[in-house]
C-alpha cells in the first residue's frame, strides 16, 4: 500500500462517514415535527420515541466523523476547528442540548418543562444541517487562514494555523455560496426526517403530514441545491499540481466532474436516488421512500466531497493565501498511522452488520401508540 | 489572564465535568450486567425489575456523559490547534478507534438494552447490556491510549519536514496501545468506575433501608453493588501501585509535587500528611525498594543520577539544548531549498537535541514545577477517601451476609455519605494526573502555551462562561431527575417486599 493510495483510501471513508452522517441526520429534520402544529401531543410523542431510538447512531457518526477527520487529516482539525471557533462552538452546543434533550424532555424534574427541549431538539433540527453545510460549503469558497509551520520554534507566536478574521468562522455566513449549501442540507435533512418516520412511525395522521412536510420542503431544497450546484460548476477552483503548488482554476469543479466519471456516476445516481425516494414518499403511497433518498444522500455527499478533494484539488482552500490551503497530500497523518488505521477499518462492515441487525430487531412494526405507553419510552 | 489560563481552565472544567458521569456509568453498567445475568440464570422476575431500575438511572447519567464527551473531541481542535497538528498523527488514531469500535457498539446496544424488553429475546437484550458496558470499557481504554501517550509519549519520533511528531513505525502503535502508563490507567480509572457504580447502588440502597422501603430490593443491590465496589477497590489499589512506580520512572515531578519532596534521595520517607512520615515508604512505592533512589523537586531542578546510574540533566541544560533544537528547526525549514548543505547541518544538531525540544519553550527551570500544593493535598484526599470507601464497602459486604444491616445503622449513613465523597476522590485522581503533570500537555515534548489555537482570551472566556452556565444547569437537572427517580422507587412486586 502507497501513502498516496492511504491518503486517497482515508478521503474516502471521511467522505462516506459525511455521507453517513447526512442520512443520520434524519433525527434532525425529524425533531423538526415537535413544532408541527397539526399534529397532537400523542403523536409527537410517537415521533420522539422514533427518532431518540437513534439519535445515538446520528451523535456517534458525527463523533467519528470528527475523529476520522483528526486521525487521517490532522491539519484539517487544527487549522479550522482552531479557526472556524464560533461555527464549530455553536454547532457543538445544538449537539450538547439535543443529547440530553431526549432524556430530559418528559421528566417533571426537568426544571425548564419540556416545551424547551422541544425547542432544543427544533434549533438543533435547523442549525446542525445548515452549520455543517455551510461549514462544508467553504471547502470550494475558502476560508481567511495562514499555515506556518515554522512558527512553532518562536515562543512568542507559536501557533502554525491562525486564521485572519475576527469572526473565526462567522464570516462564512455572508458568504452566499456556502450558505445555498447549508440552506440545501437543512432541507434535504428534513425530508429525510420526514421520510423517516414514515416509515418507522405507524399512524395514518402521521403518515399524512410526513407526506404534506415533504411536499412543502422539496420545491426549496431543490432551489437551493440546484442554485449551489449551478454556480459550483461555473466557479474556478483551487487546483494543486504535481509539486504541490495551488493555483486557481477557471471551472475546476467542472473539470473535475468531467475528468472523473465515477465520480459524475455517483453523482447522477445519488441525485436519482434522491428525487426517487422523494417522489415514493411524497407523491405516493408507499412508506419505503427514505431506503431511496437514504442512500441516494451518501452518494451525493460522496462524490461532493471526491469533487473537493480529487483530482488535484485544494479541499480546505485558503484565499489569503493560496499556498496554505490544505490538500489530501500535505494534510494527512504519516504512513504509518494510515496503515495501522487501514487494518482498523476493515472491521467496518462488522460495526455496520451489527448496527443493520440490532436496527432490524428494534423496528419490527415500528414505532406505534404501545410504545410511548409503556416503561420504557421518552 | 491570558488564552492559555482560559483554555486550560475550560479544558478542565469540561474534563472534570466528564468524570463526573462516565465513572457511573462504567460501574452501573457492570451491576446492572450482573443483575440482568442473574435475571436470566434464575429466571426470576425479581432481578429484571431490579436491573430496569439502575438502568433508569444509568441511561439519565449516560445522556449527560455522551453530551460532555464530544465537547472534549471538539476542544482538541477548537482549543489545542497546535496540539492537534503536533501530535494528531499519534492522538488522532485512538480517538478514531474508539468512535469505530467502542462508541458504535455503546450506542447501537444501549437503544436495544432501554427500548428492547419487548422487542428483543432475552438473551439478544443480555447481550445487549454486557455489550454496553464493554463498549463504555473499550472507549475508556482507546482514550486513556491517547492519554497515556501524552504522559509517556512512546513510539514517536520528530519530523522537521512535516514538524510534528509521527508514528515510527508500524510497530509502534503496539508500543502506544501496550504503553505501561496506559494500561495502568485504563485498569485506575475504569475499576475506579467500579467503586462509583458499586457504592452507588449501596448508598440508594442504604436509603432504602433507612426508609424502611423495598427491603428486599435494596439488600439484594447492596449485595451486588458492594461486591462490585469492593473488587474494583482492590483492583484500583493495584493499579494505583503501578501508576506511582510509572510515575517515578516517567513523570519525576509528579511524583515530587505529589509527596512535597523538595529534596529526594535513597529510603525516601512516605508523608501521611505534613509532620506524620513512614521511613522508606516512598522509595518502597516508586522503586519497589526500600533504598531506591527517589528524585526531589530540587533534584531534578539541579540534575541527578537515576536508580540506572544514568545522568540527567538539569532544567537548565535541557532549556538550552530545546533553545538549540528550535533554533536548528528554524534554520532546517528556512534553508532546506535555498542551501541544502547548510540545511543537513541544522537538521544534525536538531537531532542531537530533539528530545529537549519542548524545554525551549519554557522561560525559567522552575516553569517545569506544576503547583505542588494543589497535587499534595489531592493525592492525599484521594487516597485517604479511598481507602474510607474501601472499608465501608467491606463492612456492607458483611453486614449483608451477617444479616447486620438493621443494627448498623451507622453504616448506612455512611454509604450514603460515600456517594458525594466517591466522585470527590475520582476528582482528586485527576487533578493529581493532570495537574502533576503540568507543564507538559505532551510529557518534555510540548508545553502548554505552545499547544494553543490563535484566539483571543475574551472568545475562550465567552464559551467558558456559557458552558459553565450549561452544565450547571444540567448538573441540576440530572440530580433533580435521579434524586426523583429513587424517591419513586422500584417497580419490584409486592410479593417480593
Amino acid at each position: 500500500m502507497s501513502y498516496e493510495f492511504l491518503q486517497n483510501y482515508w478521503w474516502c471513508l471521511v467522505s462516506l462517514l459525511a455521507g453517513l452522517l447526512v442520512f443520520l441526520m434524519f433525527v434532525q429534520g425529524g425533531n423538526l415535527h415537535l413544532g408541527n402544529r397539526a399534529l397532537d401531543e400523542k403523536r409527537k410523542r410517537m415521533i420522539l420515541n422514533s427518532t431518540g431510538r437513534k439519535w445515538e447512531l446520528t451523535f456517534t457518526t458525527l463523533v467519528t466523523f470528527g475523529g476520522a477527520f483528526f486521525a487521517s487529516f490532522p491539519l484539517f482539525y487544527s487549522t479550522s476547528f482552531g479557526g472556524a471557533y464560533w461555527v464549530w462552538m455553536l454547532l457543538l452546543i445544538t449537539f450538547v442540548f439535543q443529547a440530553v434533550s431526549y432524556e430530559f424532555f418528559h421528566k417533571k424534574e426537568n426544571l425548564l418543562g419540556s416545551k424547551a427541549f422541544s425547542i432544543a431538539l427544533m434549533v438543533n433540527g435547523i442549525l446542525a444541517p445548515f452549520l455543517v453545510g455551510t461549514a462544508v460549503g467553504t471547502f470550494f469558497t475558502g476560508s481567511d487562514f495562514v499555515v506556518n509551520k515554522v512558527a512553532i520554534a518562536d515562543a512568542s507566536a507559536p501557533v502554525i494555523s491562525t486564521w485572519g478574521s475576527g469572526w473565526h468562522g462567522l464570516e462564512a455566513l455572508v458568504q452566499y455560496h456556502a450558505v445555498l449549501l447549508g440552506c440545501t442540507l437543512m432541507f434535504l435533512t428534513a425530508i429525510l426526517g420526514s421520510l423517516y418516520i414514515l416509515n418507522n412511525v405507524d399512524d395514518d395522521e402521521v403518515s399524512a403530514q410526513m407526506r404534506r412536510s415533504i411536499k412543502v420542503s422539496v420545491f426549496p431544497f431543490l432551489l437551493f441545491f440546484i442554485f449551489w450546484a449551478a454556480i459550483l460548476l461555473v466557479r474556478p477552483g483551487y487546483a494543486v499540481d504535481s509539486e504541490g503548488v495551488v493555483s486557481m482554476e477557471k471551472f475546476k469543479y467542472l473539470h473535475n466532474l468531467m475528468q472523473m466519471p465515477v465520480v459524475l456516476a455517483m453523482l447522477v445516481v445519488g441525485v436519482l436516488l434522491v428525487l426517487f425516494g422523494i417522489w415514493k414518499g411524497g407523491f405516493t403511497a408507499s412508506r419505503k421512500g427514505i431506503w431511496f433518498t437514504g442512500p441516494g444522500s451518501v452518494l451525493v455527499v460522496m462524490s461532493v466531497f471526491f469533487l473537493a478533494g480529487f483530482n488535484g484539488t485544494a479541499y480546505y482552500p485558503s484565499c489569503t493565501d493560496l499556498q496554505s490551503s490544505l490538500t489530501i497530500a500535505n494534510s494527512s497523518s504519516s504512513y504509518f498511522t494510515l496503515k495501522v488505521m487501514t487494518w482498523v477499518s476493515l472491521l467496518i462492515p462488522f460495526v455496520l452488520a451489527y448496527i443493520v441487525y440490532a436496527w432490524r430487531q428494534m423496528d419490527k412494526g415500528g414505532i406505534s401508540t404501545k410504545d410511548v405507553e409503556g416503561t420504557d419510552k421518552y | 489572564m491570558d488564552v492559555v489560563i482560559w483554555s486550560r481552565i475550560q479544558f478542565a472544567m469540561t474534563a472534570a465535568y466528564h468524570w463526573l458521569f462516565v465513572p457511573l456509568t462504567l460501574g452501573l453498567a457492570l451491576v446492572m450486567a450482573v443483575m440482568e445475568t442473574l435475571y436470566v440464570v434464575k429466571k426470576d422476575k425479581f432481578w429484571k425489575k431490579t436491573a430496569q431500575f439502575w438502568m433508569k438511572l444509568f441511561a439519565v447519567n449516560f445522556a449527560v456523559g455522551i453530551a460532555t464527551g464530544i465537547i472534549l473531541e471538539f476542544e482538541f481542535g477548537t482549543n489545542w490547534s497546535n496540539y492537534s497538528w503536533f501530535v494528531g498523527d499519534m492522538f488522532g488514531a485512538p480517538l478514531a478507534i474508539e468512535g469505530i469500535l467502542a462508541f458504535f457498539m455503546e450506542a447501537t446496544f444501549f437503544a436495544v438494552m432501554f427500548f428492547g424488553w419487548s422487542k428483543v429475546g432475552k438473551k439478544f437484550h443480555l447481550a445487549s447490556t454486557w455489550l454496553t458496558g464493554i463498549g463504555a470499557t473499550a472507549s475508556a481504554y482507546w482514550i486513556l491510549v491517547a492519554n497515556g501517550w501524552m504522559q509517556n509519549p512512546v513510539g514517536t519520533t520528530f519530523s522537521a519536514d512535516t514538524v510534528r511528531s509521527e508514528m515510527a513505525s508500524a510497530s509502534a502503535f503496539w508500543e502506544v496501545i501496550s504503553n505501561p502508563v496506559a494500561v495502568s490507567k485504563f485498569c485506575h480509572s475504569v475499576t475506579s468506575g467500579w467503586v462509583t457504580g458499586g457504592i452507588f447502588v449501596v448508598g440508594v440502597s442504604a436509603w432504602y433501608l433507612l426508609k424502611g422501603r423495598h427491603l428486599e430490593f435494596a439488600r439484594k443491590s447492596m449485595l451486588v453493588g458492594s461486591l462490585v465496589g469492593l473488587i474494583g477497590s482492590g483492583a484500583v489499589m493495584l493499579s494505583g501501585d503501578s501508576s506511582g512506580v510509572h510515575a517515578a520512572e516517567f513523570q519525576p515531578m509528579k511524583l515530587a509535587a505529589a509527596e512535597g519532596l523538595r529534596d529526594g534521595g535513597n529510603g525516601a520517607a512516605f508523608t501521611v500528611v505534613p509532620g506524620i512520615k513512614i521511613p522508606k515508604m516512598l522509595s518502597l512505592l516508586a522503586t519497589h525498594s526500600f533504598n531506591g533512589y527517589v528524585p526531589g523537586i530540587n533534584d531534578i531542578l539541579n540534575g541527578y543520577t537515576d536508580n540506572d546510574g544514568n545522568a540527567v540533566p538539569s532544567v537548565a541544560d535541557k532549556m538550552a539544548r530545546g533553545r538549540q533544537a528550535l533554533d536548528a528547526l528554524a534554520a532546517y525549514r528556512n534553508l532546506r531549498e535555498s542551501d541544502p548543505e547548510a540545511a543537513a547541518a541544522a537538521k544534525a544538531v536538531l537531532d542531537e537535541n530533539v528530545q529537549y525540544m519542548g524545554y525551549g519553550h519554557l522561560e525559567k527551570p522552575e516553569d517545569v514545577v506544576p503547583p505542588v500544593g494543589i497535587v499534595f493535598w489531592a493525592f492525599r484526599f484521594m487516597i485517604g477517601l479511598g481507602m474510607l470507601i474501601a472499608l465501608v464497602l467491606l463492612l456492607s459486604v458483611i453486614a449483608v451476609w451477617k444479616d447486620k444491616l438493621g443494627k448498623w445503622k451507622w453504616l448506612l449513613w455512611a454509604a450514603i455519605i460515600c456517594i458525594p465523597l466517591v466522585y470527590l476522590t475520582g476528582q482528586c485522581g485527576w487533578i493529581v494526573a493532570e495537574v502533576g503533570r503540568q507543564p507538559w500537555t505532551i510529557q518534555g515534548l510540548l508545553p502548554v502555551n505552545v499547544a494553543i489555537s490563535s484566539l483571543s482570551a475574551g472568545a475562550v472566556q465567552t464559551t467558558f462562561f456559557v458552558f459553565l452556565a450549561v452544565f450547571a444547569l444540567f448538573l441540576a437537572i440530572e440530580i433533580r431527575i435521579m434524586l426523583g427517580a429513587i424517591c419513586k422507587g422500584p417497580a419490584v412486586e409486592p410479593k417480593n417486599e
